[in-house]
């Protein structure tokens, strides 16, 4: 009968195997999301030329505001990373610095989206105007909600860390916001693709 | 309908039903009541909020799943006798006891409970409970989402019993095909009840196959290589797989036909540019891997029911891991068999059903290998014997019947008719229920400490597969004569309903053998201390799970198991080790939050088929602020301590 | 995953993200100054569209860098693989569909089926 009884457990480790499986766990929601993007992305597909009378691509992408939308995601994919090398390092006041920074240009992007599909709207080119039209605003309006979310998310993120510092729970979930972040890009380009420049040829 | 701010488009019609309607309601409400009562009466509320809804544990989980899932056969059983009923009746002049109407409500809840909340029910009900003891593993990768899992599973099941009582149920069938499923003919609410209790429910689903997808992939215990892990873990390895990859296109294809409805758009509608082919694609391209999702735990648990009671190691272990991953490859290029005549081309068929024939290939390959594993083996036939030489019979005629209508021009004849009907029973009844209660009565003593009565197991045995071959085989029949699905009528004409009425007397005799079953747990209960098992390991099993206590403490291993072959525990169990000293242990605190979303969920979905958009706000709101909580909470885990272990592992079970 | 960032540097972000503006571009002004058309384009456009995903996903998303094995690339390849026979399956298969069964779009909400 053994009545060895050791000594703690190694926490240092626990957290680093938490951070390993949470990562992994997350990239693998990442892969799930690209085959929810994939079924909207073939349903648009599908009803791209189902425009019953109402404007196609052409007569209503301006493709100069597209490439204006596109170049802040992209740059603020590009300060994100700045953002995880401050986090690396655990220096406090350039984290919240890039993390604002990034926030404030994935606000823009979504300002900007939410500016054109208010327009649309409003000369009547809502979701209900043809099958086109409405696999264009959910196939791009969820990529913009998963935007947001993500806006959010940096939000909290910012106030804990004001608060906290960098505990393993909050770099555990900057490494999933970052991957985030740059997974919502990569999506962006083939919604610049095969939304905005297939739509207007 | 009408529309007000403060209810939206709930008025008190919504509660008027007719008389058979009303009676189930009430029925529910009684069982409800007597539920609440009996917390009530014996001051178990803190326990239930304590130990059960903040439970992180998975073995608790798992059995919460097996409770609905439970609930949901009982549910699922009585929509099955009133279909046979009314089709035994409704002949010529004689128009049964349902409406049209009413009968299409019942076989949409029907198809929809069975596989939403029994199926996927099981897949995580036998997830939870075995796959962390079969890895050695103390937990699943992350225990809150488990957590979450569950409740929104039950938030989807709520829901969908909610429509029984609030407003009806969708009439479109369980996959529920647009332009019917449109507001345009199906303006209620019934669809959208629909809609979101399968939305809620396989959102659940996919945060499960996640978790364990995690767990498998990080938490098995040192030495245990993918090759040394037990067949069923394989089985849920490529489940999960599955899941991961075919629920998404699931919830995409709700969220467009929930959008047709609530913001008038045009992705399946008979106008405006809609192409409701794309939904029945899409549906199906969910929908095929979802009957692998299915099945694939039941060819797990069969896997480890034909070992341990041949006394043998199971045959061609590679060759089974294989027919598992081919099967998995496969099932994502054959979905199109579901729509042969929807009025492809020649070749998009052809190339479709030569994907779909080769599936049977695998599968064969893992039947014979279960079949050889009992050559030679010292048998033992005990009830989950039973149940897997039933499957046998009944899946074999089943998948027969499958590669039937793999052909094209079989099928044109064929679809939609009861001969598609009587082929997925017996593939899904054969395999996925067949297979659950080989996996119930198998691990029964694992979790509860004692064994089931055979003699009542093996009643219930054989009165479901007679019951089952009465209320099925006539169906195969019906279908080459041309009887069609879902009729609630047909003309005295057709010489249909003789077997309609043998097929009464099968769902009858399932129906008995369901009431033995009930019996079975009853009495062994009852008398459990003559049933006990004291060493964890009444079956001489080969895998991890009984080297544990039953049932297995809340860390299931004292010591994580080191792992040097294949059926681990066999070959432990007949060596002698010494004890290691024991160890703190790092365990998730418990927590209410994950039901508590879901519940902001289960509001969120009643609120969008209501309308009643003020709560929409709140409801998401209030799911949103949770989820931050519960991201802004400090200690998420305690420690375990080693002295705690120590007083367990040595008898002292209710020690604090 | 940040032991295998330890290798990523300013650099290697910079280098992404002057690729993707580059490949951004050329993209944008093939469409807009209409300097390639029909299969050519298509073409084209799905090519520099693909190897900036690949771009984005190896400098910031670390595809491929970390240790063996490899999960999370093979996770990643095999969604692709599911993701081109979904995506590509579907419009092969309502491709097939719509021309059997459909008759032209109606140009209209008031043109009416015959």
């Amino acid at each position: 009968m053994n009545t060895e009884i050791a000594m703690h457990p190694n926490l240092a480790l626990h957290h680093e195997e938490t951070y390993e499986k949470t990562v992994f766990g997350f990239w693998v929601y990442l892969m799930t999301d690209c085959l929810l993007f994939g079924s909207l992305f073939a349903t648009f597909i599908v009803l791209s030329h189902a425009t019953f009378g109402g404007p196609s691509g052409k007569e209503i992408f301006s493709l100069p505001y597209i490439l204006a939308e596109t170049f802040v995601l992209l740059t603020s994919t590009y300060t994100c990373g700045f953002l995880g090398f401050a986090a690396r390092k655990k220096e406090k006041t350039k984290t919240l610095l890039w993390l604002f920074v990034t926030f404030l240009l994935g606000l823009t992007f979504v300002v900007m989206e939410v500016r054109e599909f208010v327009l649309l709207v409003l000369e009547g080119n809502g979701w209900s105007r043809s099958g086109f039209l409405s696999a264009y605003f959910t196939l791009v309006g969820t990529h913009g909600t998963h935007v947001s979310f993500g806006l959010i998310w940096m939000l909290v993120l910012f106030f804990q860390i004001l608060f906290r510092d960098f505990t393993h729970d909050i770099r555990r979930r900057m490494m999933c916001l970052r991957l985030f972040w740059h997974f919502l890009d990569v999506v962006w380009i083939f919604i610049f693709t095969f939304v905005y420049l297939f739509g207007v040829i | 309908m009408t529309h007000n701010a403060l209810f939206g488009k709930l008025t008190r019609s919504a509660f008027e039903h007719g008389a058979i309607v009303m009676g189930a309601g009430i029925l529910m409400l009684l069982i409800a009541c007597a539920v609440i009562g009996f917390l009530t009466y014996t001051k178990r509320w803190k326990w239930l909020w304590k130990e059960w809804i903040s439970t992180l544990d998975p073995k608790k989980i798992g059995v919460m799943y097996l409770i609905v899932v439970i609930l949901m056969i009982f549910k699922g059983l009585i929509d099955a006798g009133m279909i046979r009923a009314q089709q035994a009746l409704a002949v010529g002049a004689a128009q049964g006891y349902l409406s049209a109407d009413h009968f299409q409500q019942i076989f949409t809840a029907h198809g929809t409970t069975m596989i939403f909340f029994v199926g996927m029910g099981i897949v995580f009900s036998v997830s939870n409970l075995l796959i962390p003891l079969q890895i050695g593993a103390r937990d699943v990768a992350f225990p809150f989402l488990n957590s979450l899992s569950f409740w929104l599973f039950a938030a989807g099941f709520l829901l969908l019993n909610a429509s029984l009582a609030i407003g009806d149920f969708s009439a479109c069938g369980w996959v529920g095909y647009p332009p019917l499923s449109e507001l345009e003919f199906s303006p209620g609410v019934g669809v959208d009840y629909w809609i979101w209790s399968v939305q809620i429910t396989g959102i659940g689903s996919l945060f499960g196959g996640l978790n364990f997808f995690a767990t498998i992939f990080k938490m098995r215990c040192p030495g245990m290589t993918f090759m040394k892990m037990p067949v069923f873990v394989w089985a849920m390895l490529a489940t999960m797989v599955l899941i991961l990859f075919a629920f998404p296109i699931l919830t995409a294809t709700l969220l467009m036909l929930s959008l047709d409805r609530l913001m008038d758009m045009h992705f399946f509608t008979a106008s405006g540019g809609g192409n409701p082919m794309m939904y029945v694609n899409l549906i199906w391209a969910w929908g095929h891997p979802e009957v692998y999702i299915l099945i694939l735990p039941a060819f797990g648990i069969f896997s480890e029911v034909v070992a341990t009671f041949s006394q043998k190691r199971l045959f061609g272990y590679v060759s089974m891991v294989w027919a598992i991953i081919f099967i998995t490859f496969l099932s994502f290029i054959v979905w199109l068999h579901h729509f042969f005549t929807m009025g492809a081309s020649a070749n998009v068929n052809a190339f479709f059903g030569a994907m779909t024939m080769l599936i049977a290939i695998p599968t064969g390959v893992k039947i014979f290998n279960w079949l050889f594993t009992m050559h030679h083996g010292r048998i033992h036939f005990t009830t989950p014997m039973l149940w897997f030489l039933g499957f046998v019979f009944i899946f074999t005629i089943g998948g027969m019947a499958g590669v039937l209508l793999s052909i094209a021009p079989f099928d044109f004849q064929v679809h939609n008719s009861l001969f598609l009907v009587a082929h997925f029973h017996s593939v899904i009844i054969g395999g996925v229920v067949f297979g659950f209660f080989a996996g119930f009565t198998y691990w029964f003593p694992k979790f509860t400490g004692f064994v089931l009565d055979e003699k009542l197991g093996k009643w219930a045995f054989w009165l479901w597969i007679t019951g089952f071959l009465l209320a099925f085989m006539p169906l195969y029949i019906l279908g080459l004569m041309g009887a069609t699905r879902r009729l609630s009528h047909y003309d005295a004409g057709t010489g249909w309903q003789p077997y309609f009425i043998v097929a009464s007397v099968g769902v009858i005799l399932i129906t008995i053998g369901v009431g033995f079953q009930v019996l079975q747990v009853f009495h062994s209960w009852r008398w459990r201390e003559k049933y006990r098992t004291d060493t964890g390991d009444p079956w001489n099993g080969r895998t991890l799970e009984w080297s544990t206590a039953s049932p297995p403490p809340l860390y299931n291993f004292a010591h994580v198991p080191e792992v040097h072959e294949r059926d681990a525990f066999w070959a432990s169990k007949h060596r002698r080790s010494p004890i290691p000293p024991y160890e703190d242990i790092v365990i998730p605190k418990d927590t209410p939050i994950g039901m508590i979303i879901a519940a902001w969920s289960f509001v969120l979905g009643f609120a969008i088929i209501w309308q009643i958009f003020w709560l929409v706000a709140v409801s998401m709101l209030g799911l949103i602020l949770s989820a931050i909580y519960r991201l802004s909470e400090k200690e998420t885990e305690y420690v375990f301590p080693a002295k705690q272990v120590f007083r367990i592992e040595h008898g002292d079970r209710y020690a604090p | 995953m940040e032991e295998h960032f330890k290798k990523a540097t300013a650099r290697s972000y910079t280098f992404g993200f002057a690729s993707c503006i580059i490949l951004t571009l050329t993209a944008y002004f093939l469409v807009f100054y209409r300097l390639l058309t029909g299969y050519a384009l298509i073409l084209t456009l799905s090519g520099l569209a693909v190897i900036q995903a690949i771009v984005q996903l190896v400098f910031f998303l670390y595809l491929g860098k970390e240790r063996k094995p490899r999960i999370n690339l093979l996770t990643f390849l095999f969604m692709a693989l599911v993701l081109v026979v979904i995506v590509g399956g579907s419009l092969w298969i309502m491709y097939s569909l719509n021309e059997r069964t459909m008759m032209t779009h109606p140009k209209s909400p008031t043109e009416r089926s015959r």
